[in-house]
């Protein structure tokens, strides 16, 4: 009787059933908590790309709050009244046509004087070998010069393209440069690695990961070149 | 192991940890090792054991998916028909692997950031479909979940020890504290160690050390 096709049949159905709302309600019960953590880690990356680090969770809320201005802008540079960069998810905004995006910025202002900008950090989203990459690059009050770089990924090869998301790799981009003169030139990994480059629109590549190097090139032009009419704005 | 020394609960057959019971949660530490002597679940133990606290969690996770994935099974051996029992034990398994995860995701977030895929993929861990069918479908929910845990921990004993290795020598560092620093000593991190195939060379000479002290030979 065990092994009649009925049996079988009702108890696959049933196993079914059972494991599926089990985990719907995991889902569901967690995930307050679980976009919590997602945000918190946002902030801190945001933190980190400014080349502000903070020593534990608490401390990076309060400095993110003192210290960041955020507003969402459009395609054109120009400030989107009422919109919250919170209400903005980047991988959303990055399946929609270019004119059409919705960009974050972030400040970031001085801690003593909440007028002065000392940074401004923006996202970008693009995609690797495998899936999707993201990251924050900051630039200085110049608006042209990259201060950091935080880059995470979903799955890169570890070893090779995941080392994106290390401070190795993300550490090369500091001091280059987005535009010559009013030209966006972007920053382009090259192929290959070990190689000192003086251009500041060039950094070293990474070993037996180029297509991860080409997605990280492709994110940042596509991304800079969004915020080229914002950036250039800033700056005059 | 604070709680077997705890009074024994009343059992009208068995006590519950009596003297069988009780090997069911220490031989895996030892003579009947899942990793060293039998082989079984090398994979993450090279991938997830560069710093110590990803393997203490990893440790944990695996722990307490062999055992509720032993207790339930158990529970259900005499339900499960027999021609799709393996795809049975993937579901239990999957169900908490899965919710491991999102309970990772919800209270241990950096953790789940280190352990990537490798929560998922406790779901092919040899060690836990291996118990399922050596042991839990043929013994009581009591003595299968005793044998989960003992070989969860089995699992994380050698788990911790590789990592110990590899963070001290690849790092210098134990749960990020820089111990040659803190002692005066400067140490440039040993690559080798931070890359699997150090894991694998720690490991080998755990399996080797073991199998001495125990003169555990493969038979022929």
């Amino acid at each position: 009787m065990k092994n009649s096709l009925g049996y079988i049949v009702g108890y696959s159905c049933l196993l079914t059933v059972v494991c599926g709302v089990v985990l719907a309600l995991a889902a569901v019960g967690l995930k307050d908590k679980q976009d919590a953590n997602i945000a918190l880690e946002k902030k801190q990356n945001i933190l980190l790309a400014a080349g502000i680090k903070a020593k534990d969770k608490v401390e990076a809320v309060a400095t993110y709050e003192k210290q960041v201005v955020s507003y969402v802008i459009n395609a054109e540079g120009k400030k989107i009244e009422g919109k919250k960069v919170e209400d903005v998810a980047i991988a959303d905004e990055y399946k929609k046509p270019e004119k059409e995006r919705l960009l974050p910025v972030y400040e970031i202002t001085n801690a003593q004087d909440k007028s002065k900008i000392e940074s401004v950090v923006v996202p970008v989203y693009g995609f690797g070998l495998w899936n999707n990459i993201s990251g924050f690059v900051s630039l200085q009050a110049d608006m042209n010069t990259i201060k950091g770089a935080k880059f995470d990924h979903v799955g890169e090869t570890p070893g090779l393209g995941a080392r994106i998301a290390s401070e190795e790799i993300q550490n090369r981009y500091i001091g280059k440069k987005l535009f010559d003169g009013d030209k966006l030139m972007s920053v382009v990994m090259q192929k290959g690695e070990g190689i000192k480059y003086d251009s500041p629109y060039q950094v070293d590549g990474m070993s037996g990961a180029t297509i991860t190097g080409k997605g990280l090139n492709n994110m940042l032009t596509n991304y800079f070149g969004l915020y080229s009419k914002y950036l250039k704005a800033k700056k005059s | 192991m604070a709680e077997v020394l705890e009074p024994k609960v009343k059992a009208p057959s068995e006590p519950a940890f009596s003297k069988k019971n009780i090997k069911l949660l220490t031989d895996p530490l030892d003579g009947n090792n899942p990793v060293t002597v039998q082989v079984l679940g090398i994979c993450s133990a090279l991938a997830v054991t560069v710093q110590l606290e990803p393997a203490l969690y990893m440790a944990a996770g695996v722990t307490f998916v062999t055992a509720f994935s032993n207790l339930f099974i158990s529970m259900l051996k005499d339900t499960i028909p027999s021609r799709i029992r393996i795809i049975v034990q993937l579901a239990i398994v999957s169900l908490w692997v899965i919710l491991l995860d999102q309970l990772f995701k919800a209270y241990a977030f950096e953790v789940s950031k280190k352990l990537s895929v490798f929560v998922g993929l406790i779901i092919t861990n040899c060690i836990v479909m291996g118990r399922l069918e050596a042991y839990a479908m043929a013994n009581k929910p009591w003595p299968s979940f005793l044998d989960g845990i003992g070989n969860g921990l089995g699992y994380g004993v050698i788990l911790v020890c590789v990592a110990f290795v590899r963070e001290l020598f690849g790092s210098g560092s134990l749960f990020g504290f820089k111990v040659f620093e803190a002692v005066g000593i400067t140490y440039q991190g040993n690559g080798l160690m931070m890359l699997p195939a150090g894991a694998c060379i720690v490991v080998g000479i755990l399996i080797w050390i073991q199998r001495a002290r125990n003169g555990y030979s493969e038979e022929a």
